[in-house]
């Protein structure tokens, strides 16, 4: 609070964005002294290519918690995508056809999971808990002992590929984030969102329908997970039905470290921006220094409980 | 004769003609579900499932959640086998998962009432937490072969009934005795249906969620004990699936998520239905990949109703 005062920044949020941005540049430097094989162009790359996966789940995750509601199926859909992708692909489906098929699924469930809160107010960590339980079954019985791997040169382009020197899925998030930010800053859509979870009442008396953006705000989310599924089959060259199981939690960590709050519809897009770096970062230098990905999920909870908790201090009066 | 007619007892018994109906069912259509060495296996998931399921009633009764509790079981569960490995002794591997699960309930309870983070992110957090530290302490190993004497806790009879039966029906009793007959167990409710009358009534709000997280978490470490008894190994995944499989049992057993209503017997019967349901899914050679597609939809189902219901009053 007084440092926020004192620095005269408008408010705890900017703050915390900057905090997460001074860590971010902090690890850089730690992992960059700490392995040699860090801070190479080769890995740069390799680190900014793989955000892009987390980045396409966690900017529509921020609108999620904007609205006071959390996703927890985006992992076991991600999943769930891959293997409907390469299925429909195996089966002799055209390619443009399976991405249409695959963006439907994840849509639909998405969709799903907003009419049950937006429609009937049911708490949204449940009912996503449930869609995770039915996506995750039914990407591991859609893949049972089916042969899903190698998808062709064409569908692996969309990872490996670059475009005026840089990889295909950078300008696919690139693209989201852009397309995000108008959405949410410069669009009816966005005063929508901050109202969900900012004044539900407002957006009411203005004549404006709470059930129906809910709907839209989690078929978002849906919808790109399913992108980010396309991309993620691209990069194994399959289907997998565990592929992405927890990376809903990936999302979480980072749009909370990025200084999004889970009240009052408060969130940047370019803290999540942050956010998913540092994760990202954090998860490719443990790799390096051969720490085991359970620690690395560890390390990550952790440091989003004291995000959190640092957020909550800062909006006690 | 008054609290037959209550409008708990009611729903309870709807719940309790809902599950003779479905085992009525089960009985016809599956093939040896209705034999007597069935009904014991049946009981024994059930009551393996309430052990677990009893505490998080508690917590969504106060209005609450916990995640963590599958992962709970599973460190729980790889400490007291690592512990008795060591040393010999059941009992040290009992006091070792208990006492991991109470604290993993406690640092629930400090994170969502001193940190103030929301129940769900919170108990989420710790889950992935609490599931690290469990596969970086096996390491991808598991640990097998336990003294038989422990392992009557799980597998051993009674009179002809699973001895985990007899350990679910004390806590059972116990622990409505405690939801229905004492001032805190009246709290707990009071708190869920309304925190801030609560509040104003004079209940310590902040001391009985403390409580009602760490007994969830002590619950998932006695429902460890006796998980480790039954399977005989441990390894870090052994819990995975029982957090969604404890949060359907609780809402079929008439717990309601939005706080203030629900029984521990609603939950036995919730966790029966749910084992009766798996246990004939197995019966009739249904891959186990259909477990979390029926589970999930049961939540989601639960809450519908919830929801709907919610919306009538």
């Amino acid at each position: 609070m007084t440092a926020a005062r004192i620095l005269n920044l408008p408010n705890v949020r900017t703050l915390q964005a900057g905090g997460a941005l001074m860590a971010l540049i902090a690890l850089v430097c730690i992992f960059a002294l700490a392995t040699p094989s860090f801070f190479t162009t080769a890995n740069v790359w390799n680190v900014t290519t793989q955000a892009t996966l987390l980045l396409i789940v966690a900017l529509p995750m921020t609108m999620v918690i904007m609205t006071e509601g959390l996703d927890l199926s985006i992992g076991a859909v991600v999943s769930l995508g891959t293997v409907v992708f390469a299925l429909a692909l195996k089966a002799g489906v055209a390619l443009p056809a399976a991405v249409a098929l695959c963006l439907l699924v994840g849509g639909t469930l998405g969709a799903f999971n907003g009419a049950l809160v937006g429609g009937l107010g049911i708490p949204p960590f449940v009912v996503t808990l449930g869609t995770m339980g039915v996506a995750g079954g039914f990407a591991l019985v859609g893949a049972d002992e089916r042969d899903l791997v190698g998808l062709g040169a064409g569908v692996t382009a969309l990872w490996n590929g670059r475009l005026v020197g840089v990889p295909v899925p950078v300008w696919v998030a690139a693209a989201l984030y852009a397309l995000l930010h108008l959405a949410l800053f410069h669009a009816r859509f966005g005063m929508a969102v901050v109202s969900l979870g900012g004044n539900r009442e407002a957006l009411r008396l203005a004549g404006r329908t709470v059930a129906g953006h809910l709907v839209a705000v989690y078929a978002l989310a849906g919808v790109c997970a399913a992108l980010a599924s396309l991309l993620l089959a691209a990069r194994i060259d399959g289907g997998n039905p565990t592929a992405a199981s927890g990376m809903e939690f990936d999302a979480i960590a980072a749009v909370v470290i990025g200084g999004t709050s889970f009240v009052k519809g408060r969130g940047t897009l370019f803290g999540t921006l942050v956010g998913t770096l540092l994760i990202t970062v954090l998860r490719n230098g443990m790799n390096l220094l051969a720490l085991t990905s359970s620690i690395q999920v560890a390390a990550i909870g952790v440091l989003a409980i004291a995000a959190l908790a640092l957020g909550a201090r800062g909006q006690r009066p | 004769m008054m609290t037959l007619y209550s409008e708990q007892s009611r729903t309870l018994l709807l719940r309790l003609a809902v599950v003779a109906v479905i085992c009525a069912a089960m009985a016809v259509v599956v093939e040896p579900f209705d034999t007597a060495g069935n009904l014991m296996t049946v009981l024994r998931q059930a009551s393996l499932l309430f052990l677990l399921a009893c505490g998080l009633t508690l917590v969504i009764i106060a209005g609450g959640l916990d995640l963590s509790i599958g992962a709970n079981v599973s460190l729980s569960a790889c400490l007291a086998a690592a512990a008795m490995k060591a040393t010999g002794q059941p009992l040290v591997g009992v006091g070792a998962a208990v006492a991991c699960g109470a604290l993993i309930g406690l640092v629930n309870a400090l994170v969502i009432g001193v940190l103030r983070v929301p129940a769900f992110v919170a108990t989420y957090g710790t889950m992935w937490i609490v599931h690290g530290i469990a596969y970086a302490f096996m390491g991808g190993d598991s640990i097998y072969g336990f003294s038989p004497a422990f392992r009557q806790l799980g597998t051993g009879f009674l009179a002809g009934v699973p001895v985990p039966v007899f350990i679910m029906a004390g806590f059972l009793l116990m622990g409505s005795l405690f939801a229905h007959r004492t001032v805190w167990g009246q709290q707990i409710y009071a708190i869920g249906a309304n925190p801030t009358v609560a509040h104003l009534s004079g209940v310590p709000v902040a001391r009985r969620l403390e409580l009602v997280y760490v007994l969830s978490g002590l619950m998932a470490g006695l429902a460890a004990v006796v998980y480790l008894a039954r399977l005989n190994s441990a390894d870090a995944e052994l819990g995975d699936s029982l957090m969604l499989q404890a949060v359907a049992a609780v809402l079929i057993g008439g717990t309601s998520l939005f706080g203030g209503s629900g029984s521990l017997a609603g939950t036995f019967l919730g966790c029966f239905l749910l084992a009766v349901v798996l246990n004939a899914m197995n019966l009739q050679g249904v891959s186990a990949s259909w477990q979390p597609i029926v589970t999930g939809a049961i939540v989601i189902a639960s809450v519908l109703f919830d929801g709907l219901a919610k919306r009538r009053r």
